[in-house]
């Protein structure tokens, strides 16, 4: 039984868990950036480089205002899944993606459809920090608006603030906005490029191991963000860590490639139930450390 | 297979029986040679160079650097038109080859597929193999004509308002002409260099911008250029020093004609063509030692050239060595 959210019995588990777990978070500081939860539907995914199948056929829903992790083994697909979530694997020379994603609805390998559109609407963030290294704090975390030609300099100021609270980082560099952004530490690195990616408001955000070479301070604050901007957005994390995963995150998929090192969806469902109680002996054997 | 016994401390033994050898002072004198060859070098041409100007530089004085005469009957010598001619014709030349070559770099690295991008980068790298004295050859009999009849004149015709463009291009030799040339001669120097530090840029600073619903060209102006920027930087003044010292072809485009003026189409000299050209007719000995001091005063404007565009390096990168060291 893999697969479970996208039967009807992920219904009834998703329904266990309250869906916007944010409001009951109390008063945010930072206003709601999008009230409209928007949900990914993954409909038989396969994803290939060149000739070689990186992915088969992958389905889950990706629920609104929830932290879903993605979880597995090194080289079971999970980076190349969510790159698939922002069309950002099609980048790779070669790289090819059949099957749907349904952003709310419309598919975003839909004809006509303009990556460039789907990245606004699904940010996201990487495993290695990468602000833009000539760039001041203040720039870095308003470049997606100043690409977007918005140069109204009230409206940036009062965006990069609120994101850089928002990625708690404000307080560490509020006093050092035009020093270049890639002065900072490495964690605090990892938080400009979060401030960058919510900055656009985009209605899902994609975090690729984004806490993965940081140190354990970092990570936490990493992760304490990932429950807050929850609130606001549909997230989506891939990680090598199962106590991250277990620690941050509403839903689990498990992807695991077998023999012929093509990924697959083992499992998917509630993080409790995933833990506790998997339904595959593959996932057992995996979040009990024996294998991966 | 069976491993062979464990025979503790064998190893350790014979890493013990290793002697030093002569290999490492022989190695350390033989490189230090190397580097002092080098700097003897450097030092030996300006000494020389120095004081076999040292007639000129006392006839000429000071003045020759700001006067223009040239007139070897009645020895009065002034360098500032090949000096003029030097620097605006490199510079215009480095300013065009600047927008082509990291134009052809971008699209080589950005757009290009690999069966296109293999080729033309191999012929941009061919075009800096090309002898100068052909550029030269191509560019008096082919290139200037064809300039002066579809480029020069139209421009004169429509834009002769502009200083630039004032003058009725009479002669198919002069600035346009040279410029061009030396341009078509720096342009693989800052083509292919700009490749490779545009190819160097990492992959996660064109995914950074990607992922914030970039264009392809947005990409480039957000997550490539400035992180390449000191490197291209660096390609200019690659260009820039070829450009300075080149000779041939200059000389043979440039019309030789020791004039200041804002307009492209009338003829000038640089430093290097006036050497080449006069040191043959060079009979007295103070018309020899002043060419002499054009040579060492292009050492100098070389120099200085090159100390300003790491200044200008340092500058722009806050004195990081390039964006990468950020990483």
């Amino acid at each position: 039984m893999a697969q479970d959210p996208s039967a009807p019995a992920a219904v009834t588990e998703q329904q266990a868990i309250p869906l916007v777990r944010g409001v009951a978070f109390g008063e945010q500081e930072a206003p709601r950036v999008s009230q409209a939860a928007t949900r990914l539907d993954v409909a038989n995914l396969h994803a290939y480089y060149g000739a070689r199948p990186a992915l088969r056929d992958v389905s889950l829903t990706v629920w609104p205002n929830s932290v879903t992790a993605i979880i597995g083994p090194s080289g079971c697909g999970k980076s190349t899944f969510i790159r698939c979530l922002n069309r950002l694997h099609e980048v790779t020379p070669g790289a090819r993606v059949e099957g749907r994603v349904l952003l709310d609805g419309d598919d975003i390998y839909g004809a006509g459809v303009d990556p460039v559109v789907v990245r606004q609407r699904v940010g996201m963030v990487f495993q290695r920090p990468n602000p833009f290294p000539t760039m001041s704090i203040f720039d870095n975390a308003v470049a997606g608006l100043k690409l977007a030609g918005i140069r109204n300099r009230e409206l940036l100021r009062e965006v990069a603030e609120r994101s850089l609270r928002r990625a708690a980082l404000w307080d560490e560099v509020k006093d050092k906005l035009h020093a270049a952004g890639g002065a900072l530490s490495g964690g605090q690195q990892q938080r400009l490029c979060i401030a960058r990616a919510i900055a656009v408001e985009p209605e899902v955000v994609l975090m690729d191991e984004p806490a993965s070479s940081l140190d354990p301070m970092s990570t936490l604050k990493i992760e304490e963000l990932m429950r807050e901007l929850a609130t606001s957005f549909t997230i989506v994390i891939v990680t090598h860590n199962m106590q991250q995963a277990a620690r941050v995150s509403d839903y689990t998929a498990f992807l695991l490639a077998g023999e012929e090192r093509v990924g697959e969806l083992i499992e998917y469902g509630p993080t409790a139930r995933i833990f506790t109680n998997p339904r595959d002996p593959r996932t057992e054997q995996y979040i009990t450390g024996r294998f991966g | 297979m069976t491993a062979a016994p464990y025979e503790p401390g064998r190893v350790r033994a014979l890493l013990a029986r290793r002697r030093p050898g002569f290999g490492e002072p022989i190695f350390r004198i033989v490189v230090l040679l190397a580097a002092l060859t080098v700097l003897a070098t450097i030092i030996g041409l300006v000494v020389t160079m120095t004081v076999e100007s040292r007639r000129g530089i006392a006839h000429n004085g000071w003045s020759f650097l700001w006067t223009s005469t040239w007139d070897q009957v009645r020895q009065v010598f002034g360098a500032l038109p090949f000096v003029y001619g030097t620097v605006m014709t490199s510079v215009t030349a480095l300013a065009l080859a600047m927008l082509v070559g990291v134009g052809v770099a971008l699209f080589l690295v950005e757009l290009a597929p690999a069966w296109v991008a293999r080729p033309v980068g191999f012929m941009v790298e061919m075009l800096a193999a090309i002898p100068s004295v052909v550029f030269g050859l191509w560019g008096i009999f082919i290139l200037a004509p064809w300039l002066q009849q579809h480029v020069e004149l139209p421009l004169h015709q429509r834009l002769g308002w502009l200083p630039f463009f004032s003058t009725y291009p009479t002669t198919a030799v002069g600035n346009f002409a040279a410029i061009v040339v030396l341009a078509i001669m720096v342009l693989p120097t800052v083509a292919a260099v700009s490749r490779d530090v545009i190819a160097a840029v990492p992959r996660s600073q064109r995914e950074a911008a990607l992922a914030l619903g970039a264009t392809r060209w947005e990409m480039m102006r957000l997550g490539v250029l400035p992180y390449a920027r000191s490197g291209i930087l660096g390609a200019g003044i690659l260009g820039l020093a070829r450009g300075v010292g080149e000779t041939m072809a200059v000389t043979m485009v440039i019309g030789n004609s020791p004039t200041i003026t804002l307009s492209l189409f009338k003829q000038g000299y640089t430093m290097a063509s006036v050497i080449a050209n006069e040191f043959t007719e060079a009979t007295t000995a103070l018309y020899r030692s002043t060419l002499i001091e054009i040579g060492l005063l292009l050492l100098v404007i070389t120099l200085l050239i090159n100390v300003g565009a790491r200044l200008l390096v340092w500058r722009v990168t806050g004195g990081q060595p390039s964006g990468g060291a950020l990483q």
